[in-house]
């Protein structure tokens, strides 16, 4: 089958590798229809998440048909069209009984490496490197599924593939980062990041009750996306703003209720701080740039919550602690618990409350993927969001 | 000396690449050679290498492991998927088989490093339904062994916490261990990797496992032919192929 294929920084590649096979009772093979890129696929790209190995395939956002299933799989049946949850989970452990499947104890066959570097192991995922288990990712022609009976969801009749394949990570992480916020009504939330699950965190705030989302970011079109949410949206160029003082002043000098962190360990900016970051992590003596945390820090109100879906690898420099103290900030942070969400928000998209389509800027097959990969790199063409559908034919 | 070499390699490592793992090892190769240096071993204390052994010679030193799980299921249950011992090489990555030849005696074959085989006869010295299983292994074994597992309850009715100690006398004494550490083959991690596993298929019902994805059988067969002349060519068609399956 086609496959995307890592190869090394900035090397992305689609290769004929073979088939995956059923090799656990409760596995099962999806076709897959539809995948995407996720922003956290590009950390791979740009080579800073370690234990990748060349010829590991990506692709964690994918959704398809069943094709074959273990002997163990009795809720599904081939011809079965599935969303298929970016973490993997046995539905068993002391952590998914508790719903908090991202943390699952059993999915990750190299926890004890994992274990070593953080004192424990979160789930495995698909595509994302040996450290959070080596599982051959989705954006290929097939992927085979783990505890395939607890994980993917069936899609109802009359949803289409571009409708409900951002329930397979970003939606559900927008929208668990804006739960994790513990957002009230009247609240006013601060998201830096207006990518993807920035996208989908600012409308779920709104469901939240938010009165105010102020988006940050500095690509235009992203901010008009943005700002289309419907709710009263504000707009910071942080290119062109001190965003601590913007916040404050926009805020009537209280800062954000709640600052949702949509950007991670690879943040861009400008001043001394994230200067500091990039010399150190040439140096290989810091390895993410906390840059957006350290800004949330500071403007976020008293008694405020940070949350954050952005994804951190590492140890962090030069974090004002004593401003999250002081101030008595909450902190909420992980990979998202997507078994609590499926059902829920496929609910959301069926009764039309949303359609997450509304995200795709670029199409494409597998073939297309080093272009996809390089365009959402560098945010070309407006580039927001990109999917894979294998088989397909595009006119552009 | 050892360990100062080890230090400067793994410290290089660290130093030539990024990311989290690199700042991890560049501070690993630093504690290294500093015991290099000083000869003080914390590791030691960690790996559970005894005080009598510190004592003995070199050649004569076994090794110690011990391991910890907490698995969410009944202390019972735990118990006696232990106890059939035949179960063990369901999770022990080395072990090969277990056969139960009467109530205390078991015959145990397992893989050493660098492809070999060792084999042993156990006896059971000491057993307390749902609570404790000890063994040791008789005269003539390959790798003379003694092990002990518990099962308590975990506070709160929170599953069963198992605790296994082993001590054995790898073939070359500590050099053999030295080897299997540098083979990845390090007893301490082993011993928390099958932990992991026996809990995988207590709660989950099997071990999760990428061995035989796709990614992987490229890297093999890639692995098997090597650099022999036209490995390149064959490894394209074997690709090809593959896709015909």
């Amino acid at each position: 089958m086609k496959a995307v294929c890592w190869n090394g920084k900035y090397d992305v590649r689609t290769e004929t590798v073979p088939d995956p096979k059923i090799l656990n009772p409760r596995d099962a093979i999806v076709k897959v229809t539809t995948t995407a890129i996720c922003g956290s696929d590009l950390h791979l790209y740009d080579g800073i998440i370690p234990t990748m190995v060349p010829g590991d395939i990506l692709g964690h956002e994918f959704m398809g048909e069943i094709v074959e299933i273990g002997p163990e799989v009795k809720n599904l049946k081939p011809g079965d069209r599935v969303v298929v949850p970016f973490t993997i989970s046995c539905g068993s452990c002391f952590f998914c009984d508790k719903g908090l499947t991202s943390l699952c104890d059993n999915s990750n066959p190299n926890a004890a490496m994992t274990a070593k570097v953080y004192g424990d192991a979160p789930a495995g995922l698909f595509g994302y490197s040996h450290m959070m288990g080596g599982y051959d990712g989705g954006q290929a022609e097939y992927a085979r599924v783990p505890y395939a009976d607890f994980g993917p969801i069936k899609v109802p009749d009359g949803l289409a593939d571009e409708q409900v394949v951002f329930l397979t990570d970003i939606f559900p992480t927008g929208y668990m980062a804006a739960e994790n916020a513990e957002i009230e009504e009247g609240d006013t939330v601060a998201v830096w990041g207006c990518g993807p699950v920035g996208q989908f965190a600012i409308r779920s705030a709104f469901m939240f009750g938010a009165a105010r989302v102020i988006a940050i970011d500095r690509e235009p079109s992203r901010m008009a996306m943005a700002q289309t949410a419907p709710g009263d949206v504000v707009l910071v160029d942080f290119e062109k703003e001190n965003v601590v003082e913007k916040l404050l002043d926009i805020t009537g000098g209280r800062g954000p209720d709640k600052c949702i962190d949509c950007v991670g360990t690879e943040a861009f900016g400008h001043g001394p701080g994230i200067m500091l970051d990039y010399v150190k992590q040439q140096l290989r003596i810091e390895s993410d740039r906390p840059n957006v945390l350290r800004q949330a820090m500071q403007a976020c109100r008293k008694g405020g919550n940070i949350s954050i879906p952005g994804v951190y690898g590492g140890i962090l420099d030069a974090l004002n602690f004593g401003a999250a103290w002081n101030k008595g900030l909450k902190f909420a942070m992980g990979q998202t618990n997507m078994h609590k969400y499926l059902e829920p928000l496929m609910q959301r998209v069926q009764d039309g409350e949303i359609d997450p389509s509304f995200v795709i800027t670029h199409r494409g097959t597998l073939e297309d993927a080093p272009d996809l990969y390089a365009t959402f790199r560098n945010k070309k063409s407006e580039c927001i969001k990109c999917i894979m559908q294998p088989g397909k034919t595009f006119s552009a | 000396m050892v360990s100062g070499a080890l230090g400067v390699a793994i410290a290089a490592f660290g130093l030539s690449r990024r990311g989290p793992f690199a700042i991890l090892s560049t501070l690993a190769g630093g504690a290294l050679i500093a015991r290099g240096a000083t000869g003080h071993c914390p590791l030691n204390e960690v790996a559970g290498v005894t005080e009598e052994d510190k004592d003995a010679a070199p050649w004569n030193r076994s090794v110690r492991v011990k391991g910890t799980v907490t698995i969410t299921k009944p202390r019972q249950e735990v118990y006696a998927f232990w106890r059939k011992l035949e179960n063990l090489p369901r999770f022990m990555r080395h072990l090969e088989s277990v056969v139960e030849t009467d109530a205390k005696r078991s015959d145990w074959r397992a893989a050493a490093p660098a492809g070999r085989q060792v084999g042993w006869t156990a006896e059971i010295t000491e057993e307390a339904i749902d609570e404790k299983i000890a063994w040791r292994s008789l005269e003539g074994s390959d790798v003379p062994n003694e092990g002990s597992v518990t099962f308590e309850d975990a506070p709160g009715g929170r599953g069963t916490i198992v605790r296994v100690e082993l001590s054995y006398s790898p073939p070359l004494g500590v050099i053999g261990a030295t080897f299997a550490k540098l083979f990845g083959e390090e007893p301490k991690g082993q011993i928390a990797d099958d932990l992991r596993r026996l809990r995988a298929i207590l709660e989950a019902g099997e071990v999760p496992t990428t061995d035989g994805q796709p990614s992987d059988i490229l890297r093999k067969t890639k692995r098997q032919l090597g650099s022999a002349p036209g490995a390149a060519l064959i490894g394209k068609v074997l690709e090809k192929k593959a896709t015909v399956q």
